[in-house]
Order: C-alpha cells, then structure tokens, then sequence
C-alpha cells in the first residue's frame, strides 16, 4: 500500500509541515469487491453506488481523473472525506484546477489527496492549490515534502492556501 | 524602469539555490538525465547539438545598462564571447557548461535577472512593444502590464503544467511591433468610451507546424480585471486543452476546435465564477508597479537639433542611418535608435561581448538608462536625444553595431537552425548570410524598402517564417537541406499567415530565388507599394514565374 503523507499545521503560515500518516483509506477498483471498512472509489462507481455507502458508517472518498470535472460532485461533497485528484503523468497539470475549484470555488473542506505520478518537485504547487494529502512516487519523506513546499519565502499569486502574497507583504 | 525589492530579489534566490541543488545531485550521479531534464527544463537549460544552451529571460524586452552589462561578462565567461537574441526578446548562450549554471543564475540574480520561465509548458516571458514608453503612438505604457503578468504568472501553482507552453504579448501602440497576434494570448490597449484605458483580448494565435493568428475574445476588458481574464483563459485551456498529442495541445487547436464564439462563451462563463476582487491585482500594488514606469525626466528640447542637422548634412552615412533605424519619439529632441544585429554577413541576433558592452556604455550615457530587445532580434535606445544622435552613430558604426537595414531585406530573422539545434532539419544562418549579401548594397536595399524576411530551420517556426513578407522554412529531403518559400505572411497589425510558392529548392538556389522575387517586386510595383502590398494585389503567380522559369 502506498504510503500517505499528510499536511500539518496551516499552509497560509509559515509554520505548515508534513507527517508520515495511518491511511484507513483502500483504494477499490471498479471490478473489485467492496471491502469492510473507509474506501475510495472511481467517480463512476461513486455515481453508481455511492448512497447506499455514505449511508453505511463507513468513510468515503471520490477518485477523480484529469479529464473529469469536480463539479460533477459538488452536491456530494459535504458528505465526502476524501477527493483523491490522479496524477497519470507529473506533467498533466488539470489536477491543479480541480483541487483550486474545490478549495475555493466548491468549499471543499475534506482532504484532497494528490494520487499518481505525484513527486516532491512539484509539492509547492501542489500545497498552494489545496492539497493536504500525498501519496509520493518517488519515495520521497515527510522532510524532504516539508522542505520542498517550503522552498520559496514568497509566493506572487493568490491561490487555495491562502498565503499572504508579495503584493500584500509589500503593502505592509 | 521596475526594480526588485528585497521580496523579488529573496525570490531569485531561493530558485538558484534550487536549482544549484538540483545540478549538484545530477552531477553527482543521483538524478538521471530523464529525471533532471524537467527540471533544468524550468531553468531555461536545453541540452543541444554540442552543448547546454541557457535562455536567459528579458522581461519585456527590457535591459538596463548593468544587465547588459553582466551578459556580455557571462558571455566572455562561460561562452565563447557572445550571446544570441531570440524572436521572443530573450537571450541565448548556445555553449554552456551544466557545472557553470549555477554559478551564472547567481551573477545573473545580482543583476535581477533569471531564466525562470523560458521553456517547459508554462507562461513564457511576457514580451511588449520595444518602443514602450518612446512612442507618441501609445495608448498606455505596456510594460506595466507586462510586469503584472510577470509577477502573477510567476510560478503560478496552477499554470505551470499546462498542456503546452504559453506565450502572452502586449502592446499599446497601433502598431504592432511585438507580433502580438501571433500569441497565445495577445493584449492590444485600447481606450473606452470613457476615457478609460482596457483591452482588446485576442487569443489562440501560433505558428509551429499549424500557424493561426488570434482572434479577439473580448474587443474591450476594463485593464483592472486583466488577471481575473487571463485566469480564466488558462483555466479553460488548462481543463480543455488536448494532451494526447503535443501537436495539438496549444491553445489555438482548442480556440479553432471549439470556434472563437464557444471558447468565447466557456471564458466568459468561468469569468462570470471568479472573484473579481482575489483574482485582480489590488489598485495600490498597480500603483506601485505604474510608478516604476513613471516617465523620466525628458528634457525640455526644441524639436530640431542643429548640432544634429549639422551633423548630418555632412555624413552620407548618418543620413542613411537616421532613414532607416531612427524613429520619432513623444518627446521634442529626443528619437528611438535601432541597433541593428544584422551587419552583411553575421549570424541574425548575435552579438559579442564586446558589442554589448558598447550597448550598455551608450544605453547608460545617451538612453537614460534604458535598453531594449525587439522581436526581429535587435536592439533599441528608446531615449537618446537628437544632439547626441552623431556621438550615438559614431560609437556604433565603430563597433560594426550602425548597419542601416531595420526592415529592409537584410535584417533578416533567423532561428540557430542546424548549426546548434538539436530538432533542425536545416541550417538558417548560412541561408540568411546569403541572402543579406544579396542585399549588401544599402542603395539596393533602401530602394526595395521595408520587407521582412524570416527564416525558420524546421516547422516550429522559432523564426516566424509563417508571418514573413518572404518565408522561408528549412526541411529535409531525403537527407539534403531543402528550403520552402511563401510569401505575403505578416506578424504586425495586419497579421496574416503566408502562401506556400511552390517546391522548394536546395541551399544554393534560395538567395537567387529571393533575388528574383525582389526584382519581380521591383518591376510591377506601383507607388509606394512595400513588396507585401503588392503581393496583396497580384497574388502568387507573377512571383511563382519569376522564381520557377529563372530555376529551370
Ligand atoms: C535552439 C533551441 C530551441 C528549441 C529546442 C526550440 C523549440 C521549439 C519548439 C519545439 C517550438 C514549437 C512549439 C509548438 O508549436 O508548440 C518552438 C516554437 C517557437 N520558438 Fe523555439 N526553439 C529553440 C530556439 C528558439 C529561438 C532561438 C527562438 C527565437 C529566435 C525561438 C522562438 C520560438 C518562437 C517564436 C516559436 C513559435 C511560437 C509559436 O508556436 O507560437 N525558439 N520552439
Ligand atoms: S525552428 Fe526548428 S530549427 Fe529553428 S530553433 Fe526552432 S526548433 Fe530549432
């Protein structure tokens, strides 16, 4: 099971870090059998059977692909735990767009996990965007996560992390 | 012009010592070149035929005479002694070494200059109208806008993996010297009806293998909301743009898929979503911005120079000069100076270390300061007053930087082709040496007027052979280097894409062909006709004929 990094502390300070975490989550494929216990599940089997699982006492969570559109769950989201955004390839940015929607478009406040191709370079990026949970490729640690997102004191652009952005540290 | 701050300059210096870390893992064996590339990638670092080339971003074209005096110092240092302007206002050293790169991101950063943001598929450089701030002809001064871009799309956490690269331009004057349209998003100043300043938005223009000119997505954007627009644009591209194919993952395939009224439709309505007042820049950091490009202080001249007039009534030279590389500015006294990096003969866009520092000693003493980058990769003094006009050429001529061509037949744009680039199917710079000598005579030259001649080494089209009065594009033919004309395309304000001629020709028959193009030009034009009007009146068949019956 891939292990999950989660985000501690509050990402709009500078104080934010990363911690190894326990995840109760099992990712179900669409063929498998449910088992026992919190799941995430592909957007179309949340569709199919997701409100007989959220009536259950189970935890669930929604797998949503690039070429899926988050909006597709906003009726659901304050009954979901986890929106796990896929990564196929570091290099498809749209995951980018649907954690930024679903942070401060949707209000989201569940965690939105990066799953796939998901790399300590580009942890900054990610934290900004509403991030709060990682499954890494690349073997990467809680240190090395922290290290990473906190590589630039500044930072240029509002985003879902609600850090203070140069132009609001200028007008100090 | 705009300076860092100790938050711009903390900034530059956590990218290098990133990237400083970054190279000492590859170096020492703990990233492999697969895994490096994307980053060196966001570094501006190419690995190319026989080196590391490092593109170095020019914000809007804009230098000051210590940046430009630091590149001539990394040219000397790290390279063989100069540098190469791009199409794009930035610059290349085409032999780097991978151990040096950090050592020149630091000199750079000193310098407040960086290489963030020249290749990976995120927003490009910002490049503007190198008369900024010169011309009587602008509505507003585009670097300001420039610089918001600049800032906003800094690492920006969501468009830094968009589906392809992104290029944004701007300008506000109605002349269009930055190939606006040619953008992927391109930003024309306007005035509102009342009074205030906004923008005509254009996107979906590119050239590369399928060549589009923009089309206006909103013919007037009040300027406060530009960062709201252009997020909304990219967040349309970046959820709908393809990725199955990097030939048609621009945003031009997506603008021409959906048709310009429904990605017009799909960007107004993720427009109508956005917070207006988080996404837009606060009015007191615009202030801010703006006051960096305050007009300096010009002084109070009369419109005609005698020292000047003098000097030129004796000087041919200067005549020649001040026909065709000086440009009126708003100001009475004062004239924009071309430098043009086209002399007969040498690779378009170079310049050595020496010549740059030339630029920066004449840029410091007679141009207040102020250096600029123009997209057919030469330079410009914007400020220098009409009584130095003669020091100004004198310098210039003495360091083979007073060639007067700008526009004309030998100020030719050529990408590094096969000589440094690794996609190439064909060599640019010995084809544009060919050409320019053809034009060598600057009597020939002035008498044919303006024609712009771009030369591309493959179809990406780095040097704008789709938007040239005569392109020519590089491919290759069974082996051997072969060159496709086409005539009547336009990067300016009357954009348009060119029309193929016919079948290519091998190296040695393009300056011929180019000759008898021009001298067919020469024959049927009327009045003041420039070579593209006439082609717009007549077509392609006059030039097909002279240039195929002269071939066989
Ligand atoms: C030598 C290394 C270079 C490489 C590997 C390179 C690569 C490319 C590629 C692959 C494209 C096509 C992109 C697309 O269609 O999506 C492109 C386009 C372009 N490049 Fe380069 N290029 C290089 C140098 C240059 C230089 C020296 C210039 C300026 C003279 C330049 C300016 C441009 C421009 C203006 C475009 C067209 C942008 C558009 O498609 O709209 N590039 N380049
Ligand atoms: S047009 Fe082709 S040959 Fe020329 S620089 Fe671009 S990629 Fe290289």
């Amino acid at each position: 099971m891939p292990k999950l990094i989660k985000l501690t502390g509050d990402p709009s300070g500078k104080d934010f870090g990363a911690e190894w975490a326990e995840d109760g989550f099992v990712h179900v494929g669409d063929d498998d059998a449910l088992p026992e216990g919190d799941v995430i599940l592909s957007l179309a089997r949340f569709q199919a059977e997701g409100e007989i699982l959220l009536s259950n006492s189970r935890r669930v969570g929604v797998r949503v692909e690039p070429d899926q559109e988050v909006e597709a769950l906003a009726y659901d989201l304050p009954r979901l735990s986890v929106v796990a955004l896929a990564f196929p390839k570091y290099r498809d940015g749209r995951a980018y767009t649907s954690a930024r929607l679903l942070r401060e478009r949707l209000g989201f406040t569940g965690q939105v996990r990066a799953v796939g191709d998901v790399l300590q370079e580009q942890a900054g990026f990610m934290v900004r965007c509403g991030f709060d949970a990682f499954e890494p490729a690349d073997g990467a640690t809680p240190e090395a996560w922290t290290k990473a997102a906190h590589r630039f004191r500044h930072v240029y652009q509002r985003a879902a992390d609600h850090r203070r952005v140069a132009f609001e540290e200028r007008a100090v | 012009m705009y300076l860092y701050d100790a938050i711009d300059r903390e900034f530059l210096t956590d990218r290098s010592n990133e990237f400083r870390h970054q190279v000492a893992r590859r170096l020492a064996g703990e990233l492999t070149e697969d895994q490096f590339k994307p980053l060196r990638l966001m570094n501006g670092l190419y690995l190319q035929l026989h080196a590391y080339m490092l593109r170095i971003a020019i914000p809007y074209g804009s230098l000051n005479s210590r940046q430009v005096r630091r590149l001539a110092w990394i040219g000397r240092t790290y390279d063989k002694g100069y540098g190469h302007f791009t199409t794009r206002q930035n610059l290349q050293f085409h032999w780097i070494k991978l151990k040096d790169v950090p050592d020149i991101l630091d000199a750079m950063a000193e310098v407040d200059l960086h290489a963030i943001q020249t290749s990976g598929n995120c927003i490009r450089n910002v490049t503007a109208d190198p008369y900024a701030g010169a011309t009587a002809e602008e509505i507003d001064d585009p670097r300001v806008w420039s610089e918001v871009l600049r800032q906003w799309s800094t690492l920006h956490p969501e468009f830094s993996f968009l589906p392809r690269k992104f290029k944004i331009a701007v300008t506000g004057a109605l002349t269009d010297r930055a190939a606006v349209k040619t953008h992927d998003i391109g930003l024309f100043l306007r005035k509102g009806r009342d009074d205030q300043i906004g923008f005509e938005v254009v996107a979906g223009g590119g050239q590369g293998r399928t060549p589009y000119i923009a089309q206006t997505v909103r013919s007037y954007l009040p300027a406060e909301h530009l960062l709201s627009y252009v997020e909304a644009i990219l967040r349309v591209y970046n959820r709908h743009g393809r990725r199955d194919n990097i030939y048609k993952a621009r945003i031009k395939i997506l603008v021409a898929a959906l048709g310009i009224e429904e990605f017009t439709r799909q960007v107004e309505e993720e427009w109508g979503k956005i917070s207006a007042e988080r996404a837009d820049l606060p009015a007191a950091e615009l202030d801010r911005i703006r006051a960096a490009f305050a007009q300096p202080r010009f002084e109070t001249l009369p419109d005609v120079s005698e020292a000047f007039e003098a000097a030129r009534a004796a000087s041919p030279a200067l005549q020649r000069f001040v026909r065709n590389n000086v440009k009126p500015h708003k100001v009475p006294g004062y004239a924009i100076v071309e430098v043009s990096l086209k002399a007969i003969g040498q690779t378009p866009g170079d310049a050595t270390a020496d010549q740059l520092d030339v630029v920066a000693d004449l840029g410091e003493r007679y141009s207040l300061d102020d250096i600029r980058v123009t997209h057919a990769q030469n330079l410009v003094l914007p400020h220098v007053k009409l009584d130095d006009l003669p020091a100004v050429h004198a310098a210039l001529e003495a360091a083979g930087l007073a060639t007067a061509n700008i526009d004309l037949a030998s100020d030719i744009i050529a990408c590094p082709g096969l000589d440094y680039c690794a996609l190439a199917n064909a060599r640019a710079i010995p084809i544009a040496q060919d050409i320019a000598r053809k034009f060598a005579d600057p009597d020939r030259a002035e008498k044919v007027g303006e024609l712009k001649i771009k030369i591309s080494g493959c179809i990406n089209a780095c040097g704008h052979h789709h938007v040239a009065h005569i392109g020519i594009l590089g491919v290759d033919k069974k082996g051997e280097e072969f060159y496709q004309l086409s005539l009547g395309g336009s990067g300016a304000e009357d954009a348009s894409i060119g029309k193929i001629l016919g079948p290519g020709l091998s190296a040695d028959k393009v300056a011929p062909a180019i000759d008898a193009l021009v001298e067919a030009y020469l024959h049927i034009r009327t009045g003041e006709e420039r070579f593209l009007d006439t082609y717009r009146r007549v077509g392609l068949e006059p030039f097909k004929e002279a240039v195929y019956a002269q071939a066989d």
